[in-house]
């Protein structure tokens, strides 16, 4: 291929405008996360330390900060040290921000990961059958028992959830480990917490998904070939549910990553989430403008990997975008 | 009575590619009182072009002039000032109609966005509107899932008409309809135009019916007009290839198969 | 407000009352009746257990916590409510506008709801609630704030579907000024999933407010809603459960009862159809054989449920193909054609029930058969074409795929012998065996269709049955695709039955055909009489009214007055009758017997048109 045919290429376009919306994105979030501590009223930095700091340690936090120079430069500054991996320092510990995140990320990656994982693993068999069984009316009280069961699962808040499961299984019956993150045991509670409701959600939706699909002329025309039951569902509906499952399961995605830091609250799990909570109520801006900085790129990031996995599988998903 | 003429017109599509012009170039004239018809296939630029006319698609270039006056569409304004002179109709009769107003409120909302008419003076006017359409008035106050395709589609015919313009834009209004329905609605267009001295630009895909309402037929093809002339010259002698090539694409009873007038 | 009769019967709907009404009562008489003792410390009883005179235990004050958690329902359910009309009735003004916005405006505003939407609420309300400060104002303000993304999304997805609409086009050429279009033509046509959404946001956002509490950025003590309860019990989880618990099932229960309203709105919205019913009994064995027919049927009819009742779209449809024939079925929407079609391939929806005399495919007699019999020789007896090419082939499948599996299926074809045959296939409907790799989006629509030939060729079936094939695609497309047919018949002496609204193609390019109206066949005649030669009312009038480009201009088309009768109210005698020109006393009466004019030609009508009838008899409207 010449260079102009590969620039007009739909997955060249495709990918280039992706990539545009993701940066105008961090844009976003860069601007966003350092206009924070500016946008607080008053000084932040008496709000952290307290009313009655002494003014020169408020005025080298304020320098170290870089609070004291002109608005411009300090948006340039907090680029510069980004570049270098310097996210700031905690008010409170004095230790650096960047260390931090190193330390904790992976322990949040770990459990928004697994519980990802778990609600498609459950929730994409679980909605095609659900719909294959109650398609065109069939099986009233199934669909009755479904709707219900699902509606009560996405109502349960995720960190209710996870104060339940603790009483009950942790401290009640003492089968699992009540905290922190030690041995597989304790990935059980903190990942059951946060995929309950999205695999609720999802589970709907492929349902409803599919039965739109069960509908399709094309399964139609399977059916007039007389193909197999199995044959129909997975090789003609299944991959054409996935696709639409898979873009309201990259929607839920952000709700479950800012899920993990109530439930990491509840099961105390080192993650940046519990850091973030506590930080925030402690007003520790740095740490919190960070973390808000790290998780958002998180969501941005996993948000390009669904939709480039979506045009992987189907390859109409890139072109309709344009 | 109105006139209108189109020169040059041009409609681009944003997003796709800036060689493929939807309507390319385009020129047409209706004379006061006459219909013409524009026949192509889809894909080939109609339904744009009448969009482009009336401001509901932009137009990347050219003028519309509306008995010698510029159409412009940009502002509220200007688009009433088109809008008392050029309506339309469109093809789909599911959404040709508000869900959740009856043919009454339709019609009555139509025919005071120019006028204010009291109570007594509505009434009147639906009935009339209603009647000029050839539906029963006790129809008036259906909703349009409770009416018939073709119903929907008089009815959609009656807004149009409510503000007495002198253009009427009907773009595939039949194509949706039974064949026994639509000669109906193509004798109502014939009737109208007569009646009330209209200029149409009837729009439609399937060439027999078109040339069934139209004093001259303008035959389209991926952007461009390729022939136009009066009906009965484009049916007996037509010019361009890609119009005999239409004509004998008609299906119809009653002459020897195709196979044989194909040649 | 007056609820559809679904919505009084369904036990979810209960339910939800139910708790609403709890959740309502405990919001307005809460503070009143417990907000005293919720409020009142008592040292000698600090961080006690559950006990007769605290239930629930005390809090580190010596505070009754059943007291709070039931005094907390209306500041927490106060704060949700504020919170989602606040940021709905925000998210709503901004997208429902981008329907009426011009273009420049949509695009900015949709752009700036993409990028909003990409971050999560509860991280942009953690985010806001540093900015404002940790309290209720600010958090309140956070979440509203954060819904708005949400809203905005769907009101512009909902409010595009309605400005893609042609009466709001209509609208906009009318000089309707914009706050009218939104107010009277987009709003209430959007406000019903608005609602709807609305309620499940209130539920979320009550959660997502006491999440903000439960971390310290909510509601800050001394005031105190569900979220901090849970917040100050967590931390004596260890010794006392339910102090813990008990916030977090309030919590819970609300959550749940705004999720079951948003349950049974929707199940309110989405109407349903009848229960459907057993399925019919096996049909008897067919009547006998008639030698070298190809598909034989007698009295086929077809019942089907509808919410006001059972009709029979098809009633007594007889029919039979020879080899090589091409039959054409005729009429407008609504008279039964397609579920014939569809029944005589048995692939008629779910809850319809057929019943007939006979049906044999080549001979053999489909009611003897078992289920895998029958099913393995209608697979490769028959082949089914359908209207729309552009549906009809599965997008995910490579065309290979989907022209090889019926053979594989049942024949047992290796992979590499039904590849070659698909490319042969391709090749006999003039297309290339390379597109045995692409997939159908990269087709357009006449060779889509050439495709689903090519499907229906690969098991040589002795019928196809070809739905409107030609609908869904431009004239001259048309005229090929019907060609192909033609050969494709001389070739294989398949039979083709060919179901279309357009007389004049059917009469065309099939040797007979068979004129449909109201579920029943009103006339046999060979194609070369349709023009002049038909006898039945309906058939002369159907023909009439296409128009012709040698007809007169100067004239009406002839028109059939009235409508097709009502399928609920089948009457007893000739369905045509109402709108029949020649139509006497006793047509209403009796259903018209079958007169055979001679072997190919026959008729359903008490008084047919004499041979040289006059088109100009047929009624006018």
């Amino acid at each position: 291929m010449s260079v102009p045919q590969l620039l007009r290429h739909p997955w060249t376009v495709f990918l280039g405008r992706r990539t545009l919306r993701l940066l105008l994105s961090l844009g976003f979030v860069l601007t966003a996360s350092f206009a924070m501590i500016r946008l607080v009223p008053g000084d932040p930095v008496r709000a952290a330390l307290g009313v009655d700091a002494a003014p020169d340690l408020v005025a080298a936090r304020r320098h170290a900060l870089g609070l004291d120079t002109p608005f411009l430069s300090q948006y340039w500054h907090y680029l510069g040290g980004l570049l270098h991996g310097d996210l700031g320092t905690s008010l409170v510990t004095g230790t650096p921000v960047a260390e931090m995140i190193r330390t904790r990320l992976p322990a949040t990656l770990e459990i928004a990961g697994l519980a990802f994982a778990a609600t498609l693993v459950v929730a994409l068999p679980g909605g095609l059958l659900a719909a294959v069984r109650t398609r065109d009316g069939r099986r009233p009280r199934t669909e009755l028992a479904f709707t219900a069961v699902t509606a009560g699962m996405a109502g349960v808040p995720d960190f209710v959830l996870a104060a339940g499961l603790t009483a009950l299984l942790a401290v009640g019956l003492q089968l699992l480990p009540v905290a922190g993150a030690a041995g597989v045991g304790s990935f059980v509670l903190p990942v059951l917490a946060l995929s309950l409701a999205p695999t609720a959600v999802l589970l709907r939706i492929v349902r409803v998904e599919a039965l739109k699909v069960l509908n399709e002329d094309y399964l139609r025309t399977a059916r007039s070939k007389r193909l197999s039951p199995a044959r129909r569902y997975l090789r003609h509906a299944a991959p054409n549910t996935a696709t639409a499952a898979l873009t309201v399961a990259g929607g839920l995605l952000p709700a479950l990553i800012a899920g993990t830091v109530l439930v990491e609250k509840v099961f105390a799990w080192p993650g940046i989430g519990s850091a973030m909570a506590q930080s925030a109520v402690a007003q520790d801006f740095p740490v919190v403008q960070a973390m808000v900085l790290v998780l958002g790129t998180t969501v941005l990031l996993a948000g390009l990997l669904v939709d480039v996995l979506l045009a992987v599988l189907d390859p109409r998903s890139a072109i309709r975008e344009m | 009575m109105t006139h209108l003429q189109v020169t040059g017109l041009t409609v681009r599509h944003p997003g796709s590619r800036a060689s493929l012009a939807a309507v390319d170039g385009v020129s047409l004239e209706i004379p006061s009182g006459t219909t013409l018809g524009l026949v192509g296939e889809s894909g080939s630029g109609k339904s744009s072009l009448a969009g482009a006319i009336v401001g509901l698609v932009p137009a990347q270039g050219g003028r519309v002039l509306i008995d010698g006056r510029e159409a412009r569409t940009r502002t509220v304004r200007d688009r009433r000032r088109l809008g008392r002179l050029v309506q339309v109709v469109l093809q789909d009769p599911d959404t040709a109609l508000d869900p959740r107003m009856t043919a009454r409120q339709t019609l009555v909302e139509a025919a005071t966005v120019f006028r204010r008419l009291d109570r007594a003076a509505r009434a009147a006017r639906v009935t009339e509107l209603l009647g000029l359409v050839g539906l029963d008035p006790r129809l008036a106050d259906r909703l349009p899932r409770q009416l018939s395709g073709g119903q929907r589609q008089r009815v959609s015919l009656a807004r149009a008409l409510a503000v007495d313009p002198g253009l009427l834009i009907a773009d595939e209004i039949t194509s949706a309809l039974d064949v026994s329905v639509q000669a109906s609605v193509l004798n109502t267009i014939r009737e109208l135009q007569r009646r009330l001295g209209l200029s149409v630009l009837f729009i439609g895909h399937n060439l027999p019916a078109v040339c069934h309402v139209s004093d001259t037929v303008a035959v389209m093809r991926h952007g461009r007009i390729v022939e136009s002339a009066p009906t009965e010259t484009i049916l007996r002698t037509p010019q361009h290839p890609y119009t005999r090539a239409l004509l004998a694409s008609v299906p119809s009873l009653g002459t020897s198969p195709s196979e044989e007038r194909t040649s | 407000m007056c609820l559809p009769s679904g919505f009084r019967r369904s036990p979810i709907a209960w339910a939800t009352a139910f708790m609403l009404a709890s959740l309502v009562a405990l919001a307005v008489a809460g503070p009143m009746v417990w907000g005293a003792a919720a409020d009142r410390p008592d040292p000698s009883v600090v961080l006690r257990g559950p006990s007769a005179a605290h239930p629930f235990g005390t809090d580190g004050l010596g505070r009754d916590l059943l007291a709070r958690v039931l005094t907390a329902t209306r500041p927490s359910l106060l704060l949700a409510l504020a919170a989602v009309l606040l940021g709905a009735g925000s998210g709503i003004i901004v997208g429902s506008c981008t329907a009426v916005l011009g273009r420049r405006g949509r695009r900015l505003t949709a752009g700036m709801i993409n990028l909003l939407l990409a971050f999560p609420a509860l991280l942009v309300a953690m985010f806001l609630a540093v900015v404002f400060g940790a309290g209720t104002a600010g958090a309140v303000l956070a979440l509203a704030a954060a819904g708005v993304p949400g809203f905005a999304r769907l009101a512009q997805t909902l409010a595009a579907g309605v400005a893609g609409t042609d009466h709001l086009a209509a609208a906009r050429v009318l000089g309707l000024r914009r706050h009218r279009l939104l107010w009277r033509h987009v709003l209430p046509n959007i406000a019903e999933p608005l609602l709807l959404s609305a309620t499940t946001a209130a539920g979320t956002t009550l959660v997502a407010l006491s999440g903000l509490s439960f971390l310290g950025l909510g509601v800050q003590p001394p005031g105190y809603d569900w979220g901090l309860l849970l917040s100050q019990g967590l931390d004596r989880i260890y010794a006392e459960p339910l102090p813990a618990l008990a916030p977090g099932l309030a919590v819970l229960y609300a959550a749940l009862a705004f999720q079951l309203l948003g349950e049974a709105l929707a199940g309110s919205v989405a109407r349903r159809g009848p229960a459907p019913r057993a399925p019919a009994p096996t049909p008897p064995p067919s009547g006998p054989a008639e030698d070298g027919l190809v598909l034989q049927v007698e009295d086929l009819t077809v019942e089907l449920p509808t919410p006001g009742g059972t009709i029979q779209p098809v009633r007594g449809v007889s029919l039979s193909l020879r080899p090589g024939e091409a039959v054409g079925l005729v009429g407008e929407s609504g008279s039964g054609k397609t579920l014939t079609a569809l029944a005589l391939a048995d692939l008629l929806p779910h809850g319809a029930r057929v019943s007939r005399r006979t049906l044999r495919l080549l001979g053999a007699d489909l009611a003897a058969l078992t289920p895998k019999e029958r099913d393995r020789h209608l697979a490769t007896g028959l082949s089914m074409i359908f209207q729309n090419p552009a549906s009809a082939l599965n997008p995910s499948l490579r065309i290979g795929t989907q022209l090889t599996e019926a053979v594989r299926a049942h024949r047992g074809t290796s992979r590499a012998q039904a590849t070659a045959e698909a490319a042969d296939a391709l090749r006999r409907v003039a297309l290339s065996p390379a597109l045995l790799r692409s997939r159908p989006y990269q087709l357009s629509g006449g060779q889509r269709q050439r495709v689903m030939i090519a499907a229906g060729l690969m098991t040589r079936p002795g019928l196809i049955i070809a739905d409107e094939p030609t609908t869904a695609l431009d004239v001259t497309v048309q005229r090929q695709i019907t060609r192909l047919l033609t050969d494709i018949r001389r070739d294989t002496s398949a039979a083709l039955l060919f179901i279309s609204h357009d007389i004049a193609l059917v009469g065309e390019f099939c040797e007979r055909v068979l004129v449909m109206y109201a579920g029943t066949i009103v006339e046999a005649v060979p194609a070369d009489r349709l023009a002049d030669g038909a006898r039945h009312p309906y058939t002369r009038a159907l023909v009439a009214s296409v128009p012709d480009l040698a007809a007169d201009r100067g004239r009406p088309l002839p028109t059939i007055g009235g409508g097709p009768p009502d399928p609920l109210v089948p009457a007893p005698g000739c369905p045509f009758e109402p709108r029949c020109p020649r139509r006497q006393d006793h047509c209403a009466e009796q259903a018209p017997p079958w007169q055979d004019f001679d072997a190919t030609h026959r008729v359903a009508c008490w008084h047919p048109e004499p041979v040289t009838a006059v088109l100009k008899t047929v009624a006018r409207s």
